[in-house]
């Protein structure tokens, strides 16, 4: 009897050791993985709202999360067939490269840091940002040059952090960093009065003041940007046709702005003579084969999100409830700095 | 043992065999230890072979770079151009003075609760059950966030800072209190400490002697404690009696200088030393309800005064079973001071969470939180055990 089990139990031992060491080592292909399941992986923000945020019905909305829908429009037909995974910063460069998302669209900075050192690679920008203040009216601060001694709320996790310090240090003001883990509690302790600043991306700010403040004229957000912030998305490395598709769908709808399709007229564009729009649309030269994808990957995209434009205005434009005006987000031809290479 | 006591001393005799229980034995262990061996060398070599794969870059090389982020509240002297390495000791001290704190306050605390779930008056009794009852049902996270929420909610902005005393403010930025300013005078109390806190040994002991040559009880307490007033007081004359204070001054948004301790420290702190004294108390409880009334009875019938019962009799033995599960109690509140990240406390998981993701070493931030919690409760549990050990019954 006793040895019995005892046998039993290396035995046991043994086929799990056995079953550790069978582990695949790396899954396939991105693309086709995707193909196979039916669904892109994407990894988003928790909640912040114009960029990824999901409402009472678990629909999300956001310019981050348009980006995965075109993807997903270009890939498999069907801007909804997309799994959405919230993710905190911390958590998100390992779900990524775990493999447990496809793609990251959250709002994430694009580091060389990031970029070298955690295999993974920016696909692009989709939204150029900068690091800003934001205080309370009351204070009567107007310049982040005031806020000598005042204490900071930050999320963890971010490069703001580093950003606050170097301004810090650069202009002598001695601000203290008050850290919390999740943008919940950060934003909570900085609208209780905790910190006289708070401090993160001008638009995730934007975004903090419309949606969480209960006043939202009680907050300003102060004119100096401190940071150069290039949001975009990134993949995991090693899959280059991947790389290539995602990168190439973010061009198309910044293309398709630029060539004046949008997703009301992309019908009627088909028949342009344009030879540009021709190849971005699929119904001249096939593009789309080079990406491993079929001739009409950019118009789905386009029908499902629209270009850049409609994209930006929708979620976070001067429209939107976040109001925030395009700036450097304007296309290089309208003085902005978004330029795509050409779909050729 | 009892096995081969049963066998006899002819199966001990018999010489080595394949079948021997002692052989069989040993193929087990070596077979264990070299299953965990390979599982940990698998793990090892997966993980590093996986890093590779994917290009991310690993080693403990980072640990010397600058930081290049601030930290809000610091024992020791940190600033953000200090390297990685010294960051995470800013977060292994700001984790120990919560858990030193908060284990001294749990206990008294936890003590007195104990004592009081015991207590003839109902009201007390009752007082103290409802305490124990509450704080050890709720979870810990939600207790430190209200205390957080209250603690901001409640206390009024720096700009309206409360000043219940002169030089001291309490607002949502913390409570900043007056410091004294180190002068070198201060080294002279710190010797008169010293010697009075050995003058009163000394005293003690020969308190003791005597008391066991004659039989004479001295008091012992009070004149402990007035040997060691009298050394500090000598010494602080002696130093020149400094009475600078580093007073706390308002800034246009905050109060610097003095001392200070920020609302996440208060709520943290409290927090945990709260809810950890509901667990104490009943550990408390239980060490005094285990020691069998016929020792009071005995010790009552044999003269000894009520605070001489509980000194002498009572305490001793209830110590026996309280020690145990105390150790246990210290070692979760340091554990739990981990949750320091959901209020806005730089303890060593939020810094390490700040440097793993601005290097994106995980694995390697990872192992040094593990490894350093494990020494600190290592340590802990060592200091517990010697210190079970001395009230351990001594079998002469």
């Amino acid at each position: 009897m006793h040895q019995k089990s005892v046998v039993k139990r290396i035995a046991g031992a043994a086929v799990l050791v056995t079953a550790a060491l069978s582990w695949p080592a790396h899954a396939g292909k991105t693309l086709d993985t995707i193909k196979q399941r039916g669904q892109v992986v994407c990894g988003v923000n928790t909640g912040l709202a114009g960029f990824s945020a999901a409402d009472s019905q678990g629909n999300w909305t956001g310019l981050d999360v348009d980006v995965c829908k075109a993807i997903a429009a270009a890939v498999l037909g069907d801007a909804n067939k997309v799994k959405w995974v919230p993710l905190t910063a911390q958590a998100r460069f390992t779900a990524l490269q775990s493999g447990e998302v496809d793609i990251l669209s959250r709002n994430t900075t694009w580091t060389l840091t990031r970029d070298a050192s955690l295999g993974l690679d920016f696909v692009g920008v989709t939204y150029y940002d900068g690091q800003g203040f934001m205080v309370a009216t009351k204070t009567k601060v107007t310049s982040a040059k005031n806020l000598k001694g005042a204490d900071v709320c930050v999320q963890s996790g971010t490069t703001t952090e580093k950003n606050l310090n170097d301004y810090n240090k650069s202009n002598n003001l001695n601000m203290k960093p008050v850290v919390f883990e999740s943008l919940e509690a950060s934003v909570k302790a900085f609208f209780s009065g905790r910190c006289q600043a708070y401090t993160t991306d001008a638009s995730g700010m934007a975004s903090i003041r419309n949606k969480e403040a209960s006043n939202p004229n009680d907050y300003v957000i102060l004119p100096e940007l401190i940071s150069k912030e290039p949001l975009g998305p990134a993949v995991r490395r090693g899959d280059a046709e991947w790389f290539a598709i995602s990168k190439w769908v973010i061009f198309a709808l910044i293309e398709a702005e630029e060539y004046g399709i949008t997703q009301a007229n992309v019908d009627q564009m088909k028949a342009s003579t344009d030879p540009a729009v021709q190849r971005i649309l699929g119904s001249g030269e096939d593009m789309g084969k080079l990406l491993g994808l079929d001739k009409e990957w950019a118009y789905r995209a386009i029908k499902a999100v629209g270009n850049y434009g409609e994209v930006f205005e929708r979620n976070v434009g001067p429209k939107s409830p976040l109001k925030l005006p395009r700036g450097l987000n304007n296309l290089w031809n309208k003085g902005g700095i978004m330029y795509a290479p050409p779909i050729r | 043992m009892a096995d081969n006591n049963a066998l006899g001393p002819s199966v001990r005799r018999r010489s080595w065999s394949w079948r021997s229980k002692a052989f069989r034995g040993v193929i087990y262990q070596v077979l264990a230890v070299s299953v965990i061996a390979l599982a940990v060398w698998f793990l090892t070599s997966n993980t590093l072979t996986n890093l590779r794969i994917r290009g991310i870059q690993s080693g403990f090389d980072f640990l010397s770079q600058p930081a290049g982020f601030g930290i809000g509240e610091s024992v020791i002297a940190f600033d953000s151009s200090n390297p990685y390495w010294k960051a995470f000791l800013v977060g292994l001290t700001n984790t120990i003075r919560v858990a030193i704190i908060g284990v001294l306050i749990a206990t008294v605390l936890g003590t007195a609760i104990g004592i009081g779930r015991l207590a003839r008056n109902f009201l007390v009794r009752a007082v103290c059950t409802a305490y124990v009852e509450l704080f050890r049902n709720i979870p810990v996270l939600l207790q430190l966030l209200m205390w957080y929420l209250l603690l901001n909610e409640l206390l009024p902005p720096v700009s309206e800072a409360l000043n219940p005393a002169p030089g001291m403010y309490l607002s949502k930025g913390g409570f900043a209190f007056p410091v004294p300013v180190w002068v070198p005078g201060y080294a002279l109390m710190l010797a008169g400490a010293i010697a009075g806190v050995t003058a009163a040994w000394l005293y003690r002991r020969r308190a003791a002697a005597q008391f066991a040559a004659t039989g004479h009880v001295r008091a012992v307490f009070w004149p402990s404690l007035a040997i060691i007033v009298v050394g500090i007081a000598a010494g602080w004359f002696a130093g020149g009696a400094p009475t600078a204070l580093d007073l706390p001054e308002r800034t246009p948004f905050n109060v610097r200088g003095g001392g200070s301790v920020t609302p996440e420290f208060l709520a943290l702190t409290l927090g945990l030393a709260i809810y950890t004294a509901a667990f104490i108390a009943e550990i408390v409880r239980s060490g005094i309800q285990a020691v069998p009334w016929g020792q009071i009875e005995a010790a009552s019938s044999l003269g000894l005064t009520r605070n001489r019962q509980l000194q002498l009799v009572l305490l001793p033995q209830a110590l026996r079973v309280i020690i145990p599960p105390l150790t246990n109690q210290y070692l979760n509140l340091t554990k739990n001071s981990s949750l320091a990240v959901a209020i806005g406390y730089p303890d060593l998981v939020s810094i390490s969470n700040t440097t793993l993701n601005q290097t994106g070493r995980a694995v390697e931030c990872i192992t040094i939180i593990m490894a350093v919690y494990l020494t600190l409760s290592l340590s802990t549990a060592a200091l517990m055990n010697w210190y079970n050990a001395r009230a351990a019954i001594k079998e002469r």
